[in-house]
Formats: C-alpha cells, structure tokens, sequence
C-alpha cells in the first residue's frame, strides 16, 4: 500500500468546504417552499450563499467542523495500523491549513490538543476489511449543535404511548425533532437506529446518514416510515433555524438491526443542514472524490 | 433592516421587536461556555478568586461590554502562527448553554446584545426586559458568510481556553441577524415551541 496521506487532506478539504451535490439540491428544493419575504426564506438565502461562497474561497462552510468521523473500507492484508497514522497526519494538516477548527478537548484538563487529535477515538476511525483491491473511505463532519439534539429512546415508551413496532418508532422520532426545535441547525437530516445495543444503535444511526438524500429505504415498509416521519416532523412547523417554517427535516434514513429479546432501542442521530459527508476511491490507478 | 452601532442606546432597543432583520456595527467580543463560565465564577457570584491575569482582562474586556455586544462563536482562525489572525469561519454556536450565565452576565456589565443561534430561555428573556437588551439570531452554519463581516480582528483574550472558547474582539461591519427575543418579553422561540408542541400532541394523538 502507498502513502494515502495526501489523498486523505484532499477529502478533509473537500467534505469541510464543499457540500455534497444531493444535499445542496435538497436546500435549494427547501428554499423554494418557503414564503417569500418570511425569516425562514432569509435563512436558507443565506445557507445556499454560504455554501456557494465556502466551495468558492475553499474555507469551511461552518465553524464547528465537528468530529471527524472515518469509515475506512480496505483490502485484505493492508495496515490499519498505518492507515490511522496517515489519517491522523491528514486532520492535524487540515486543522494547520483552517479546513478544520481545533476541536479535541481533554475532558479532564479542558485543554485543546490544538491540532484536533486526541485519544484514539478523536477522530473517530472505523475499519472494514472488503473484498477487491479498492479503498473506500467515508468521511463525516458532524458539528456539536446537531449531536448534543441526538436522542436515545427505549421502547416501551409510555409518556409518549410509544409501543414496540413501528408505530412506537414514529412517535419517538417526532418526539426527538420536537425537542431539537432549531437548536441542531434545523433543517437537517435524520439518521435513525431501530434496534441493537445502546452504543451499536448509536453507531446505526450515523451510518445510516451516509445514504444519499434521495435513496429510499430498499424495505418497502421502511421506505414508507421514511416518507412519513418527513412529512410529519415537516408539520410540526420548526423550520429553518427554528424561525417557523416548511421545512424542519431534509430527510429521514432508518436502519434496522437486531435487538435483544428485552431492549428495543431507537437512536436518533441529528445533522444539520451542513451534512458535510464525502467518499473518496482509490483503486490502484485512479483516485475518485464523491 | 435596521442598523445598529455599538454601544447599543437604549431607545434602539426598546425599538427593536421579534422578527427585525438588523445588521451591527463596531467592536463586539466572542464568549462561549468557558468564557461565561470564568466571567460568572469570578466576577458576578465570586466564588472563584481571579488568578493570573483574569482581573487585566477584566479591566480590559469591561468597557467593551458596557453597551455591547457578546457573540456566541468559536471561530475558525488564520494566522495562529504568526499572531496575524483572520476569521475564516465564524457562525454561531448553540446559545442555551449559556442560559444558567447569561442573565447575570447582562445586568453585571450592562450587555445590550446577545447573539448566537437556537435562542435562549426565561432567565435571558428577563434580562433583556430589565437591562434592556435583545437577543440576535445570526444564521447557524453560515460561518463563510458571516466571516466577511468580521473586518479585523484587534485582539484576543484567554487564548489558553483554546481557539473556539477564547474572548476575540472584533471590529464587525453589517453583521446579519435576526431579532428573535426583544426587550418587551417576546420570544419567537418559545411561540415556535408551544405551536410545534400542540402539531406534535395532534400527531401522537393520530
């Protein structure tokens, strides 16, 4: 294996800087549902500008640029070992050049590492070996506004008269989007966990906001919850900032895994409107950023 | 839109009402958790002694704020090599953790504008009645944006809380930002809440 260092900078860059395509065409689609003249029309005048002006003068599109969150897919026999060292040469690059904010705090000092590295899970690194002669490397920034809103449920739920079906996962999902109000830069996009243990359902429910905005669920009875939950979480009338409006969520990703016989968890994972989600393939010859 | 300079009269904010677009100008300060946490502890409630040079930046930090105003914002910055520093990024962040701090904040050095994103509870809303200030809502993840509105960067404080929870002062230039809670009692936010409140008991109910 060669040195991915380079490649890996370029992807920071590209995830802090650059909207993905899908995303900006969902706030652009957002834009135009709301009324003209109103708070909530302002604020997405004023994401679209932003993220047009970010990709233009390559600085980040927002302050807090989050966790950085890998998914690495590699082939067999290659190094974990050096992949994370290049990884991590790569962010504290980044955070030397201002693609990134220093963001890794020792909770018991308070210090700032200042180049965003701290223990082994800051950035948070995921490995997978895959078959082929591919990497595959997924990159999430997700500020701290969205995550403080994320929420966890256990079903039964009775305040909320929430069972253990699909039925009960609905309402804790509107429950989650109710409480967040605007406060995780709404609108945003909604990754949800049905099922697994309290720290697997969590990792469900990032991975699931790695789906592209407009990839339904291929569970048809999934499909339509996600459908639904976005129709309904855009009634609660949130909008934009939480200036009232149209729309509160951009989109809603379920994923189901199994439980346990007596835990039926539901995790709820909040992005901002800043989905900052990146994927870069390196095959033996080409390099390809999406 | 109406346009403000800072220090912030009075009459200008007694003006001011939920829903007013407005743009600032002048010399504001950046302040988040760590920042209203050491301002609380140590100069209102005063149940940590100053240490270092906490009473200089106290001595520097208070004229600023007297009329003024606080952005809650943990920058992206250039220059840190070099001590030439330049905003490259610079939203707000999430203001309700700063709601236990604060109101206390306001009356203690006579803060006319709080500006951050998601709004802020009771105990702000009080403040803002009785200094009289407002809260200003900039637009959360418009960090490039609101950046060019950030002319110079002439100083900083408490660089040691780390880049994001450091006091910056800044000379801003038509600053954006929304009137969300005013000086008359009136909160959007909580008219937003308790409306998406009664969508969500129709839907549970459903």
């Amino acid at each position: 294996m060669r040195d991915h260092t380079a490649d890996f900078l370029e992807l920071v860059r590209l995830a802090a800087t650059d909207l993905p395509p899908d995303v900006e065409a969902s706030l652009v689609a957002a834009r135009e549902r709301e009324a003209p003249g109103s708070a909530a029309r302002g604020a997405m005048d004023s994401i679209l500008k932003n993220v047009a002006m970010a990709r233009q003068k390559g600085t980040p599109i927002c302050q807090d640029t989050g966790t950085p969150i890998f998914y690495v897919r590699h082939p067999e026999g290659w190094s974990t070992r050096k992949l994370r060292q290049q990884i991590r040469a790569a962010v504290a690059e980044a955070t030397r050049l201002a693609y990134l904010r220093p963001n890794a705090v020792d909770s018991l000092s308070g210090k700032n590492s200042g180049n965003n590295l701290g223990d082994q899970a800051f950035p948070t690194v995921h490995f997978e070996e895959v078959e082929g002669d591919k990497l595959v490397v997924d990159l999430l920034l997700k500020g701290g506004g969205c995550e403080n809103v994320g929420a966890q449920y256990a079903l039964p739920n009775a305040a909320l008269g929430a069972g253990r079906d699909l039925g009960g996962v609905r309402k804790v999902v509107l429950d989650a989007v109710y409480k967040a109000q605007g406060k995780g830069c709404a609108p945003g996009v909604l990754g949800v966990a049905i099922g697994g243990d309290r720290g697997s359902s969590y990792y469900g429910s990032k991975e699931a906001l790695f789906r592209k905005m407009d990839d339904p669920h291929p569970d048809p009875q999934l499909a339509e919850l996600e459908g639904r939950l976005m129709t309904e979480a855009n009634q609660l009338g949130i909008g934009p900032m939480g200036f009232g409006g149209e729309t509160t969520v951009l989109g809603v990703k379920l994923q189901s895994m199994h439980r346990l016989p007596a835990s039926y968890f539901v995790s709820v994972s909040y992005m901002c409107w800043a989905h900052r989600r990146r994927r870069m393939i390196a095959g033996s010859e080409h390099l390809v950023y999406q | 839109m109406q346009k403000l300079s800072i220090p912030i009269p009075d009459k200008a904010i007694r003006r001011l009402k939920v829903g007013d677009p407005v743009s600032l100008s002048g010399v504001m300060l950046t302040g988040r958790d760590a920042a209203h946490k050491w301002m609380v502890e140590t100069f209102v409630k005063r149940s940590r002694s100053p240490q270092g040079d906490d009473q200089e930046i106290y001595q520097a930090i208070k004229p600023l704020l007297d009329g003024g105003a606080i952005y809650h914002c943990g920058p992206v910055v250039a220059g840190l090599e070099t001590g030439e520093y330049r905003f490259v990024a610079a939203g707000p962040t999430t203001s309700i953790r700063e709601e236990p701090y604060q109101g206390d904040v306001m009356q203690h050095f006579n803060l006319k504008a709080v500006i951050g994103k998601g709004g802020m509870g009771p105990k702000t809303l009080a403040a803002c009645k009785d200094v009289p200030g407002v809260y200003l809502h900039a637009i959360g993840g418009a960090a490039t944006l609101i950046a060019q509105s950030v002319k110079k960067v002439l100083g900083v404080h408490k660089l040691d809380f780390g880049v994001p929870e450091a006091l910056w002062v800044l000379e801003v230039e038509d600053f954006p930002a929304v009137v969300t809670m005013d000086s008359h009692g009136n909160s959007l936010h909580a008219e937003i809440e308790a409306k998406s409140k009664a969508a969500l008991e129709a839907l549970l109910a459903g």
